[in-house]
C-alpha cells in the first residue's frame, strides 16, 4: 500500500504547488470541455425545443435515436471523428485531425443528444403544464417555448452541467481524435491513461484528484440548481 | 327529447348595483361583452376516433347571465366550454362569434382552470404577466395589479410564489388576472372542485366581482348550490348533448325533463 | 432570481473567448510524427524535440501508437514523418510508395523482463533458451498483443525459438509497452520490453531484467518522410528539416547524450 501512499503524497504536492505540467492540462480540459458545452448548447437547446413544440412523421423515431445517443461509447464517437477528420476521409482537408479542435468536436457531439433529450424532457414537461393556459392566451408556440425556457431555466442549467460532467470525465473520444500530443492534445483524462501505462501513478493521481474535484463541483451545483428550483 | 334546434335567450342579468369603478379608459361594462357577443353554435359536434363526445349543439350566447352548465360526468361540458374559448376545434358545426376578429384578440376571452396554472413566478409578476400578453398598455400595469390583488385578499402574499400557494389562494389568484385583465367573456371549467367551502365562497364573490364588472360568464360546476347562486341561465347536458337550458329559476322548480328532475334530486345518472 | 441565468451566460461567454485564444494560439509552425509509445515513453523526445525546434523553430507533435497504427496513420496522410522501429514493415511502407526514403536513425535494445524469483529459471539464457523454458513451464508471460513493433519482434523471437505461444499463461494486453508491463508487474509474470520504457518504468516492484544482450535483441528505429506525391497537404520541407536534423551530427550527438536513470539509452548510428 505504500506504493498509493507515495503517489498520493506527490499528487498532492503536485495539485498544491500548482506544478505548470499540471495547471497547463487541466487548462486544456477545461477550455476543451467547456467549449464543447457551449458549442453543443447553442445547437441542442434549440433542438430540443424545437422537438418540443413541432409535430412531424417520425417524431418519435428522432426522440429515441436521441435518447439512445445519450448512452454513446466515446470511443466508438471518437473513432468515427476520426474516420471524418482523418486525411483519407471526408473531412481531411482541413487538417483537424491531431489538434483541439477535433477533440471539441468529438465532445460536442458526445455531449449533444444529452443536452438536446434533456432540453426536450424539461421543455415537454413544462409544455404539457402551460399548453393550454398559453393557448388561452393566445401566446403562439415560438413565444411559448421562449417562456418556457425561463421557466424551466435550473433544469436546463442542469443539462448542461451533466453535459460538462460527461465531456470532462471521457477518455475515449480525446485520446483517439487528439492523439494525446505533448503541449498540444494532452487532457487530464488522456494524460492519466498515459501515465498510468508508463507505471507513473503520481502525475495521473494529482490530475485524478483535479479531476474527482471539478466532477465533485458540478455535482454540488447541480442539487444547488435543483434545490434552488425547489424554492422556485 | 330531441334537442335540435335549442336555443334560448336568456332574460336580464342580474345586475349589481356596484359596477366596478373604472376609471375612464375602461370600456363601459355593458358594452364589454356586447360588441362580441352573441356567441352562436350551430350543429356543433366533436368525435374522438369511434366516440362521439358532442352532438347536436345549438346554443347562443348573448345577454350578461351567467350561465351556468351543469351535467353528470362525461356529459361534454369542459368539451364543450373548450371548444367556445377555441382550444379545440369541433369536427362538425360552426362558432360564430359576433365580431370573430375582437372576440379572438386576447384581451377578448379568458378560461380559468379546474387546476390554476401558475409560473413560477411572483403572485404580482403572474397577473403582470397576463396583462403584458393581453395586450393592455404598460402604465396600466401597476394600477391594475394592485386593484386585483386588492379584490382578491392576495395583497399580502404578492410577492410570493405564486407555484407554492395553496389551491384555493391559486384559484383566487387566476380569478384576480381575470380581473386585471377585464375580458368580455370568461370560461370557468369547475374551479371549485377542490376547494374547502371557504375557498369555494372566496372564488364565487370574485366570481361575482368580476360579471358586475361587466364580463360574461360562463361556468361548468357540479355544484347544484353553486350553480343556484351563481346561474342566470342553465345548459344542462347528459351524454354529449343538451337535454335542457333556459332560465335557472324556472330549472331548478320546474325542470322539464326526466334527466335534470333526476339530476336535480340526486339521482345517479349515466 | 435571474442570476443564475446570466452566470451562466457569462460563463459561456468567458468559455467562448477561451477557445479563440486557443484558436490564436494554434496558428504556429509544426509538424505532426507519427510515433511508437515505446519511443514516447522513455523520454526521449522530451530532450529532443526542445533542441530540434530551437535550432530550426519548428514544433514537433508527437502521436504515440503502436507501430502498426503509426505506419497505417501515415499512410492516411495523418502524419508528416513516420518514425518507428520495425525495419521490414518500414521498408513496405517505403517500397509502397507512401514514404520518400528511410534513414538508419539509432537503436537501442529488446530485454526480456521478470519476477526476481524467476519461477522458470531463464535467468542469463540466451532467448530461445529462455522462451521455450518460459512456454514449458507455463509461467505466465505478457505480450503487447497490439500488432506493434515490439509485438511483430516478439512474435519472431517465439516462432524463431519453435514456439507457438497460446493458452492460460500467455496475456495479450493488446495495450501500450507501460500498461502491459503494468499487468507482467501485476501477476508476477515475464514481458518482452524495449530497454528504454523499461528504465523509465516507475512501477517495477519486484521485477528485474533477466535476459539481455543476445544479438537477436537488436532493435533499429528508422525515420521516413511522408511521400509529398501520396498526400500533397504533408509540410516537405519543415518534415525533411526533422528528418535531415535527426541523422546529423547534432542530432545523432543529442541522441547519444540522452540518459535515462543514469544510462544511455539510444544508440545512434545513422549511415552507419
Amino acid at each position: 500500500m505504500s506504493q498509493f501512499g507515495d503517489a498520493a503524497g506527490t499528487a498532492v504536492g503536485l495539485v498544491l504547488e500548482a506544478d505548470p505540467t499540471l495547471v497547463e492540462i487541466v487548462l486544456l480540459s477545461l477550455r476543451v470541455s467547456l467549449s464543447a458545452v457551449v458549442i453543443a448548447a447553442c445547437i441542442g437547446m434549440p433542438l430540443g425545443a424545437w422537438l418540443t413544440v413541432s409535430r412531424f412523421p417520425g417524431r418519435r423515431l428522432v426522440i429515441s435515436v436521441l435518447n439512445s445517443l445519450m448512452g454513446m461509447p466515446p470511443v466508438v464517437l471518437g473513432l468515427m471523428v476520426y474516420l471524418l477528420l482523418s486525411r483519407a476521409g471526408p473531412l481531411g482537408e482541413y487538417g483537424l485531425l491531431f489538434t483541439p479542435t477535433a477533440m471539441i468536436v468529438a465532445q460536442t457531439l458526445l455531449v449533444l443528444p444529452i443536452i438536446a433529450a434533456l432540453t426536450r424532457q424539461t421543455l415537454s414537461d413544462l409544455h404539457r403544464e402551460y399548453d393550454e393556459q398559453f393557448r388561452s392566451f393566445r401566446i403562439g408556440p415560438f413565444a411559448g417555448t421562449l417562456i418556457l425556457i425561463r421557466e424551466g431555466r435550473y433544469s436546463l442549467a442542469t443539462a448542461l452541467l451533466a453535459g460538462f460532467g460527461r465531456a470532462s470525465a471521457e477518455v475515449g473520444a480525446v485520446m483517439i481524435v487528439g492523439g494525446n500530443i505533448n503541449h498540444v492534445t494532452r487532457v487530464m483524462t488522456t494524460t492519466i491513461a498515459m501515465e498510468t501505462s508508463k507505471g507513473d501513478f503520481s502525475l495521473a493521481l494529482g490530475l485524478g484528484i483535479v479531476l474527482l474535484a471539478i466532477v465533485l463541483v458540478v455535482n454540488l451545483l447541480v442539487s444547488m440548481l435543483q434545490w434552488r428550483e425547489k424554492l422556485a | 327529447m330531441k334537442s335540435d334546434g335549442i336555443q334560448f335567450a336568456p332574460g336580464q342579468a342580474p345586475r349589481s348595483a356596484t359596477p366596478a369603478k373604472a376609471d375612464a379608459a375602461h370600456i363601459a361594462p355593458a358594452d364589454r361583452a356586447d360588441a362580441i357577443l352573441p356567441l352562436e353554435l350551430v350543429d356543433v359536434g366533436y368525435r374522438a376516433g369511434d366516440a362521439e363526445l358532442l352532438r347536436d349543439i345549438n346554443l347562443i350566447f348573448d345577454g350578461r347571465a351567467p350561465s351556468i352548465i351543469l351535467g353528470p360526468n362525461g356529459a361534454g361540458k369542459t368539451l364543450l366550454l373548450r371548444i367556445c374559448h377555441g382550444l379545440l376545434v369541433p369536427t362538425t358545426g360552426q362558432l360564430r362569434w359576433r365580431d370573430p376578429q375582437l372576440a379572438m384578440r386576447p384581451d377578448s376571452q379568458a378560461m380559468v382552470f379546474q387546476k390554476p396554472v401558475m409560473l413560477r413566478r411572483s403572485v404580482a409578476a403572474n397577473i403582470r404577466f397576463a396583462l403584458r400578453v393581453s395586450g393592455v398598455d404598460r402604465e396600466q400595469h401597476a394600477a391594475r395589479v394592485a386593484r386585483a390583488l386588492e379584490a382578491a385578499g392576495l395583497t399580502p402574499l404578492a410577492e410570493r410564489r405564486a407555484n407554492h400557494l395553496s389551491g384555493g389562494e391559486q384559484q383566487r389568484l387566476a380569478l384576480a388576472r381575470c380581473l386585471a385583465v377585464q375580458p368580455r367573456i370568461l370560461f370557468l371549467d369547475e374551479p371549485t372542485a377542490h376547494l374547502d367551502p371557504a375557498a369555494t365562497r372566496q372564488v364565487e364573490a370574485l366570481i361575482a366581482l368580476i360579471r358586475d364588472a361587466g364580463t360574461r360568464i360562463v361556468m361548468v360546476t357540479h355544484d347544484i348550490g353553486q350553480a343556484r347562486r351563481l346561474a342566470g341561465d342553465i345548459i344542462f347536458m347528459h351524454r354529449g348533448r343538451i337535454i335542457e337550458s333556459g332560465d335557472a329559476t324556472s330549472f331548478f322548480e320546474r325542470p322539464s325533463t326526466a334527466e335534470a328532475a333526476a339530476y336535480l334530486a340526486g339521482e345517479l345518472l349515466w | 432570481m435571474n442570476k443564475p441565468i446570466h452566470r451562466i451566460t457569462r460563463a459561456m461567454l468567458a468559455a467562448t473567448l477561451f477557445v479563440s485564444a486557443g484558436a490564436i494560439h494554434a496558428e504556429e509552425r509544426f509538424i505532426t510524427v507519427a510515433s511508437t509509445t515505446s519511443t514516447e515513453n522513455s523520454g526521449l523526445f522530451d530532450t529532443l524535440l526542445p533542441q530540434f525546434q530551437e535550432a530550426s523553430g519548428i514544433e514537433v507533435r508527437v502521436v504515440a501508437v503502436g507501430t502498426g497504427k503509426a505506419i497505417k496513420m501515415a499512410e492516411s496522410g495523418d502524419a508528416d514523418v513516420l518514425f518507428v522501429h520495425h525495419k521490414p514493415s518500414e521498408e513496405k511502407f517505403v517500397a509502397d510508395g507512401f514514404g520518400v526514403e528511410r534513414f538508419d536513425v539509432m537503436y537501442n535494445d529488446f530485454i526480456i523482463v521478470g519476477p526476481g524469483a524467476d519461477p522458470a529459471g531463464v535467468r542469463g539464457a540466451g532467448v530461445n533458451e529462455a522462451l521455450q523454458k518460459i512456454a514449458e513451464n507455463g509461467s505466465v508471460f505478457a505480450s503487447r498483443g497490439d500488432d506493434s513493433g515490439t509485438h511483430k519482434k516478439e512474435r519472431s523471437l517465439w516462432s524463431a525459438a519453435g514456439v507457438e505461444p497460446g493458452g492460460e499463461w500467455y496475456r495479450e494486453t493488446g495495450s501500450g509497452m507501460g500498461a502491459t508491463l503494468n499487468v507482467a508487474s501485476g501477476v508476477g509474470g515475464y514481458a518482452l520490453t524495449d530497454r528504454a520504457t523499461w528504465l523509465k518504468f516507475a512501477n517495477k516492484g519486484d521485477m528485474a531484467i533477466v535476459v539481455e544482450g543476445d544479438p537477436v535483441l537488436f532493435n533499429q528505429y528508422g525515420v521516413i518522410l511522408v511521400n509529398p506525391a501520396k498526400h500533397a497537404h504533408v509540410k516537405v520541407d519543415d518534415g525533411q528539416a526533422f528528418v535531415d536534423w535527426l541523422v546529423s551530427d547534432a542530432g545523432q550527438q543529442a541522441i547519444d547524450a540522452y540518459r535515462l536513470e543514469g544510462q544511455q539509452a539510444f544508440f545512434a548510428n545513422a549511415g552507419g
